[in-house]
């Protein structure tokens, strides 16, 4: 009985690698300019926790292999260096992965949230409420106009709560339920929830960030790669949490020009 | 040295059976209506999963007699998104706080830590008693919540303001339904409370003569150290969620922001805030998970010293171990909120602490490998999940080290990973820690021996049943796959619906498994094998010096003294292999505990 499960988990650790290994299942594609620091870290922490893993469960397998079946006579052994080398061995293995990983991961960190995005990032406004996001551009006074939560009404597809009339910021910002965005130029990002928490996660653009009603959350980032992609809702936010999503496109500048004029003609 | 005479609470053995098994304020009686309890609730939250389950592999399935649950949820039998959200949050509620803290700790724990300090009771059984019935009402008010109009709240066990805060117009079940789960889980706090002050007292002041604190088995001190997580976690969850309910009947507005908009009209509230109920409730939810999870490192731990016929490499290290992870979980519940909209420097000052954490983790699977390294391994079905809990262990383990660092945490959170490493580490874990305990204490707590055979198939189904349904979950979360979904419409998504399926059938191949279990379980109390004797397992605690089972006051009229460590294995020229707490042998070049 003990060396049928000792090779079960062998065979268990190797099946549960493969998947693994084979990138059966592979994180989506990186199109971000930060992605990759993300990546590294990602792949680091996969060779340190899987080398762990294999080690520890190969090391259990075996003893129970090895220690099941006492002939009648054999004595107690202790393990060579005893608890004080286990513990040392932890804090020195242990202890210098989590100071390794620590230590780098505060640069793929440092690159989303403590750089500030440059002069010439482009904002665009993000609104989340229950099932969906819309998105507001500036128009060419580069201004985005004061919201006015008691002038929010789908029916009128006043999404925002825009005074057009009154606030002339207001007057040529577009807003949208798709999010285009140029390649290769920085977007900051300004996050805020109609309602209750939701969270913007694009898993190519490797960003995730809640919204925070009551609160402005800001996100800055720069897609490489031209192609449509999916925005998700990832916190729970009530019965259509699973439905709720936009699309993402990247486009060449011109393309994005297009669009855009495309967009504010029918505002 | 304590006397006990002094600190004593004599009360006879009851005679009428309200006394003697209802309102009954014997620690054992009372560990064992928390063993009922929690494996009603673990049965009521295993069918949820299923149906869950099912939903999630098959779509629109049918699942026969589901309108008969709710009309409203399941309409032709068929789930309808939010009902999936709202069984999500009854069977995640059930299972970490109806199975998980009241099994492990509650249950074993009222059973077995007076007698292995060698109490007659706890100090105060009228508060256990009512520790029982308050936690027994907790449940009741929280399974009420299925029989509203609009059924239980949908918003996670988690329960986020200001979803949870903003009344019906949140979505079904957010009204009545989220009140009900506050006042559940505040009431459920109460109970813990009481029954923490009794397992501190228990382990401080009820010793038995020769009883350090050093003496005590690692089953003692897992509890102890929990009780102390308990005493202050829950004390800040029940807080958390009066203000919850407040936010609900009294028009406050703790967790309610300004400005927000539903259906075109402003909420009232104002200044509320989302990050307010994130902080407090991980402030007891990631202790919560140790309170779940350390009484199985005891259990195991005891489990394992029996069936090696060896005490552990260092007794103290294990217990300055446990130590360590109860104080360091206060210090990283930040590493749920990387990516709340809490400054971002916050992130870096958790995530460093519960990289930490992982260091005391690793010290306790270190000791048990090292261990079991020449060591005379008995193998049964309490052994069995013994072991089968440290290979879940070390694979929740490691996939801690990803979610501690804020920048992977950025693709890994809210997805089928965090499903995968919480059930794995917490869930399947303190499972087999329970079901250890359950295997290797059942004689003591009933006089009868589970089936040997049927324990084996349990345990070959559960592990292999368990790895499969939690390792692809990793896979997916890997890919993106976002949980909390009820169906997987993103175009990314759909590729990863064949494992869903997989999963699916693995989910029902081990909730198989658990009703074999449960059959033995009831077959074995009631016709099982006479326990040959006192210590079938020969054993060297307390619990196996006594009767089986024990009496009403635990060791009829004479008091145990303890002599020996508690784990007196195979020490050399002593005349058996294991030599009990209370032996008087005398024995040689040992360097015992004071
Ligand atoms: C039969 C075995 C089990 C299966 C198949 C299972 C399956 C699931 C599934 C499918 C989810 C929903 C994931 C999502 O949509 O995000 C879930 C959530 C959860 N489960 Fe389990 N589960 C099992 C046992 C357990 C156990 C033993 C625990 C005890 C810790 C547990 C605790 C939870 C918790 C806390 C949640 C989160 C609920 C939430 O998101 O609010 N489960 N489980
Ligand atoms: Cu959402
Ligand atoms: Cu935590």
């Amino acid at each position: 009985m003990a060396k049928i499960f000792a090779v079960t988990i062998i065979l268990i650790a190797i099946a549960s690698a493969i998947p693994i290994v084979m990138h059966m299942w592979p994180m989506p594609q990186d199109i971000s300019t930060h992605g990759y620091l993300i990546d590294e870290q990602y792949t680091d922490t996969m060779w340190e926790a899987g080398l762990s893993f294999l080690a520890s469960q190969f090391l259990l397998a075996f003893f129970i292999w090895k220690f099941s079946s006492p002939k009648p006579g054999d004595k107690i052994k202790s393990f060579p260096g005893g608890a004080k080398g286990l513990v040392i061995a932890a804090f020195l293995l242990v202890g210098t992965e989590c100071l390794a990983l620590g230590v780098f991961g505060v640069k793929a960190w440092a690159s989303v949230y403590f750089t500030a995005p440059s002069a010439n990032a482009m904002p665009i406004q993000v609104q989340a409420g229950q099932f969906a996001f819309y998105f507001r551009y500036p128009g060419p006074d580069g201004t985005f106009g004061p919201l006015h939560p008691d002038k929010i009404s789908e029916a009128n597809a006043n999404f925002f709560g825009l005074d057009t009339t009154n606030d002339p910021d207001s007057k040529d910002d577009i807003v949208t339920a798709e999010m285009a965005i140029p390649v290769n130029r920085e977007i900051h990002l300004l996050m805020h929830s109609k309602d209750v928490g939701h969270s913007f996660y694009v898993p190519e653009l490797r960003v995730q960030q809640d919204f925070v009603p009551g609160l402005d959350v800001t996100l800055h980032f720069t897609a490489t790669k031209i192609g449509k992609y999916e925005i998700v809702c990832t916190q729970l936010c009530g019965l259509g949490h699973y439905n709720m999503k936009a699309y993402l496109e990247v486009m060449s500048q011109e393309d994005y020009d297009a669009w855009i004029k495309q967009q504010a003609a029918l505002q | 040295m304590h006397d006990m005479s002094t600190h004593a609470v004599p009360h006879g053995a009851p005679t009428s059976f309200i006394r003697k098994h209802v309102f009954s304020i014997d620690h054992k009686v009372i560990g064992k209506q928390y063993y009922a309890l929690a494996l009603l609730a673990a049965l009521i939250g295993m069918v949820l999963s299923w149906i869950m389950r099912l939903h999630l592999g098959y779509g629109s399935l049918a699942i026969p007699g589901l309108h008969l649950l709710s009309k409203n949820g399941a309409p032709g039998d068929v789930m309808t998104p939010e009902y999936y959200l709202q069984l999500m949050t009854m069977h995640g509620t059930i299972m970490v706080f109806f199975v998980l803290t009241t099994a492990p700790f509650a249950a074993f724990g009222n059973f077995f830590l007076p007698i292995q300090t060698g109490a007659e009771d706890m100090p105060f059984p009228h508060f256990n008693m009512m520790s029982f019935w308050v936690t027994f009402t907790a449940f009741l008010v929280l399974v009420a919540s299925f029989f509203t109009g609009t059924g239980p709240t949908l918003g996670g066990w988690t329960q986020y303001a200001p979803l949870s805060a903003i009344g019906d117009v949140g979505g079904p079940g957010e009204g009545l339904g989220v009140v009900l789960w506050a006042a559940s889980i505040a009431i459920f706090c109460i109970g813990q409370l009481l029954g923490s002050l009794n397992f501190i007292t228990t382990t401080l002041d009820m010793r038995c003569k020769g009883m350090s604190l050093m003496r005590l088995p690692l089953t003692a001190w897992a509890w102890f150290i929990t009780s102390i997580m308990g005493l202050t976690a829950f004390a800040v969850l029940m807080p958390a969620c009066l203000l919850l309910i407040l936010d609900h009947v009294a028009g406050t507005s703790f967790f309610r922001p300004s400005n927000a908009v539903i259906n075109d009209q402003v909420l009232p509230g104002s200044g509320g805030s989302t990050l307010l109920w994130q902080h407090l409730f991980w402030f007891f939810g990631h202790p919560e998970v140790y309170i779940a999870i350390v009484p199985g490192l005891g259990i195991v731990s005891h489990v394992l010293i029996t069936n090696m016929r060896r005490p552990m490499l260092s007794h103290r290290v294990l217990i300055y171990s446990m130590g360590a992870l109860a104080l360091l979980s206060y210090m990283v519940y930040g590493h749920h909120m990387f990516v709340s909209g809490m400054n971002p420097v916050s992130s870096l000052a958790f995530s460093f602490p519960t990289l930490v954490i992982t260091i005391p983790s690793t010290i306790v699977v270190l000791i048990w490998l090292g261990s079991l390294y020449g060591s005379r391994l008995r193998i049964n079905s309490a052994s069995l999940f013994a072991l089968g809990f440290i290979s879940m262990f070390i694979s929740g383990g490691v996939s801690g080290f990803f979610l501690a660092q804020p920048s992977i945490d950025i693709m890994l959170h809210a997805t089928y990973f965090v499903v995968g490493h919480f059930h794995l580490v917490m869930g399947v874990a303190a499972m087999f820690g329970i079901f250890a305990g359950t295997y290797f204490w059942f004689p003591k707590m009933t006089g009868r021996m589970m089936n040997e055979t049927l324990g084996k198939v349990h345990f070959w189904m559960s592990f292999v049943g368990a790895y499969c349904i939690f390792m692809p979950f990793h896979y997916l979360g890997i890919a993106g796959n976002v949980r909390r979904y009820q169906a997987f419409t993103d175009d990314y998504l759909i590729p990863l619906i064949p494992v869903h399926k997989f999963i699916t059938i693995a989910a029902l191949f081990t909730g198989f498994a658990q009703l074999i279990f449960v059959y033995n379980l009831i077959h074995s109390r009631f016709w099982g094998k006479v326990a040959p004797n006192d210590n079938p397992w020969e054993g060297t605690s307390l619990e196996w010096s006594t009767a089986t089972p024990p009496p009403h006051n635990n060791f009829g009229d004479k008091m145990p003294v303890v002599y020996h460590d508690p784990y007196q294995y195979s020490v050399e020229g002593a005349s058996t292999d294991y030599v009990m707490q209370t032996s008087t042998e005398q024995l040689k070049n040992t360097d015992e505990e004071k």
